[in-house]
């Protein structure tokens, strides 16, 4: 019973940071048609910066909260620079961008490297949730179900940006049809940025957000992007409702599958993926935004 | 971009001198080379740093001389796979022509060059463990002064069974070749002594959350988890995470002193059997700590001690093989002749199989006695001196079974 409870409680927890991370990576998908392999390398980063900032050791010391911001921030900040300089550069020519952004992530895992060092970082629990809640014999640590809450507030807040702003109509018409968009007016090139870093910044601060649970470590980028890949190939690309979904079933599908079918553990999470590729291309809610 | 022709000259001429550079250099003196296999990326990328960082204190208190010879010193990344491995070791002895090679950092990696380097008849100080290359498939051309990955299980198997009194343990380590035998030697030491192993779990060497496998661990009274690099981080903290409070016993890696400044709370209590500790109050420990923090800033665990100790080993089989080492037998019969007090675990010495023997230090993590500007302390709270990788058993009945594999030593209903 104390097994079941766990891990559904982690699956609907892991799912939420799958949904912080992969979201943006679908609405760069489906906006700039390219899958943003620095995707991964933006969670790492996010995760050392805030861990960074968290310790204090850059002179003065933040709040988890505040620490999550600015290193989303940063991240957002550098990777629109590099949305700017190397990929506006090889506009049109999708595999060249594919490429730059695999090249900038290898590059980014050894400048980490470099910089932090081969040895772990661990991330204490923000203040006030580093306890459990039980329910019957089960120990359900207190910063994971505020992790579920993050996430639902998160989801919430996009799914509105994307409906009732105009940068969301925006987002909506140019992950529908970019040239028909251009026609229209719409400075398509100018919202690429804003989603790139708009994507990139929350990758980062799922970064942060996952810390306690992940840790930060050399080889983070390279363990979440592959799951940011298969949530967005079954949720579909450029679909907000896909992403979340998509997170949850993987999230389900990760933990019960490791547990349950340890020797079968990749396979089974790669095994929808496939399903979906063969059966329904655009995922189960690709096509459509929202 | 057209190139002009004197840019061509020049560089042409600059690309002749760098690739007669080492032919011009290797003309001048018996130069002495050392070669590194180390993984500085990924998951492992942990220890190799801290491999290389051994390698270069040992070689910067000698001023770079070994046996009465100039060392010239190359490191190889792996990147921490098999393939990997084997490429990097032909660079190092097709290319850089090195003497001696030493690591590789894992069980896999050596497994993968151990019959390269037995062909090219190169003399190899691992410290990586891959048990059967010095047991049922021994290679000449190997010597080992860390330990096989059963050789500090053991004790720790019969520490469990006769000092903690555990009578179920649960065992959890990585899904390769250094985790299935580290667990077999848990388990034969820990059945021997009384003790039944519930359960063993595998995850994959990259796993981001450990809490579907935490999740099963039930029905026991002891946890033995066999993690390297950063997992065992994380897995104490998923541990801790689910409230579990069964006392947690582990190896060289899973209690690594290059751990203590990652480590929290979380730590706290877990006991670790090593051939390496921080504690050690001995004049050859406190040169080879002072050295590593001095040069860079860190505080060494057993990858660092691993590779240091295997460089003084390098250096007393030159001094003993009177700086020779062309020829290849007669250095590797030197090599294994050699016997050495003034190390940073004590005493070694090999075994005809060319495997240490020396003394495993059993460990509790806490506060207590903690250096360096470190929270968290290993203190050693038993010693096992002589300690060979067959334990307690006779060397011709522990080479009878089969090498521990996930399959071996077989589960029993307890």
């Amino acid at each position: 019973m104390t097994f079941w409870v766990l891990l559904t409680v982690n699956s609907v927890t892991f799912g939420g940071l799958l949904f912080l991370l992969s979201a943006g990576f679908s609405l760069i998908f489906g906006l700039m048609r390219i899958p943003n392999l620095t995707h991964g390398s933006m969670f790492m980063a996010g995760a050392y910066l805030g861990a960074t900032l968290l310790a204090g050791q850059l002179g003065f010391s933040l709040n988890f909260w505040l620490a999550a911001v600015v290193a989303a921030l940063a991240v957002a900040a550098l990777s629109a620079l590099m949305e700017r300089v190397l990929l506006r550069r090889l506009a049109g020519q999708q595999l060249a961008q594919v490429l730059v952004t695999l090249g900038v992530s290898l590059m980014v895992a050894d400048i980490c490297l470099m910089v932090w060092g081969g040895d772990p970082i661990s991330v204490d629990n923000p203040p006030g949730l580093g306890g459990f809640v039980r329910i019957g014999a089960a120990a359900l640590p207190l910063y994971r179900m505020a992790v579920i809450v993050i996430a639902a507030v998160f989801a919430i807040g996009l799914w509105l940006m994307l409906e009732r702003t105009r940068l969301g109509a925006m987002i909506r018409a140019g992950v529908d049809d970019p040239d028909m968009a251009r026609v229209v007016g719409i400075r398509v090139s100018r919202l690429f940025t804003i989603v790139f870093a708009l994507g990139a910044g929350l990758a980062a601060f799922a970064g942060m957000i996952g810390g306690p649970i992940l840790s930060v470590y050399p080889g983070l980028d390279q363990d979440m992007l592959p799951l940011a890949l298969v949530v967005v190939i079954l949720g579909g690309t450029g679909s907000l409702l896909g992403s979340f979904v998509g997170s949850i079933i993987i999230g389900f599908i990760y933990n019960f599958g490791q547990a349950l079918l340890p020797e079968l553990a990749y396979f089974v999470l790669f095994l929808p993926m496939v399903l979906v590729l063969v059966l329904r291309p655009q995922g189960l809610f690709g096509g459509q935004v929202l | 971009m057209r190139i002009h022709r004197r840019a061509l000259l020049k560089g042409a001429a600059a690309a002749g001198l760098a690739v007669a550079a080492p032919a011009v250099l290797r003309a001048q003196g018996a130069l002495f080379r050392l070669g590194l296999l180390t993984v500085k990326s990924g998951p492992l990328a942990q220890g190799g740093i801290q491999m290389e960082q051994g390698a270069l204190t040992f070689l910067k208190e000698r001023n770079y001389m070994m046996g009465g010879r100039k060392v010239d010193f190359v490191s190889a990344d792996t990147g921490g796979n098999p393939a990997g491995a084997k490429t990097k070791a032909q660079e190092l002895v097709e290319r850089d022509k090195v003497d001696v090679i030493v690591g590789p950092l894992a069980a896999f990696e050596l497994y993968a060059i151990s019959d390269y380097v037995r062909e090219q008849r190169m003399p190899t100080l691992s410290l990586a463990a891959a048990d059967n290359l010095t047991q049922r498939q021994p290679n000449p051309f190997l010597l080992r002064a860390s330990a096989t990955s059963s050789q500090s299980m053991h004790p720790i198997g019969h520490y469990a069974a006769t000092e903690l009194k555990l009578k179920r343990a649960f065992c959890i380590t990585e899904d390769f070749a250094f985790g299935y035998e580290q667990m077999g030697g848990f388990q034969a030491a820990f059945q021997k002594d009384g003790g039944c192993v519930v359960n063993k779990l595998w995850p994959p060497l990259s796993t981001p959350d450990y809490t579907p496998y935490v999740a099963q661990i039930a029905d026991c009274d002891g946890v033995c988890q066999g993690f390297a690099g950063s997992n065992p981080l994380r897995f104490m903290k998923a541990y801790a995470s689910a409230g579990l409070k069964y006392p947690v016993v582990t190896g060289s890696t899973g209690g690594d002193d290059a751990l203590l400044k990652s480590y929290g709370e979380e730590a706290i209590g877990l006991i670790s059997c090593s051939p390496y500790t921080l504690d050690l109050e001995t004049d050859g420990n406190k040169r080879f700590v002072d050295g590593i923090m001095k040069n860079h800033n860190t505080i060494p665990g057993f990858y660092a001690a691993g590779i240091y100790m295997n460089c003084q080993v390098v250096d007393a089989g030159l001094k003993a093989a009177n700086g020779q080492s062309e020829d290849k037998e007669k250095f590797m019969a030197a090599l294994k002749t050699v016997s050495l007090t003034d190390t940073p675990r004590g005493p070694i010495k090999f075994d005809h199989l060319g495997n240490v023997v020396g003394t495993s230090y059993v460990r509790r993590c806490g506060t207590e006695g903690a250096k360096y500007g470190l929270k968290l302390w290993n203190k050693t709270i038993k010693t096992y001196e002589n300690v060979s990788q067959f334990w307690t058993w006779p060397e011709q009945e522990f080479l009878a079974h089969p090498v521990y594999s996930r399959d071996y030593p077989p589960l029993t209903k307890c």
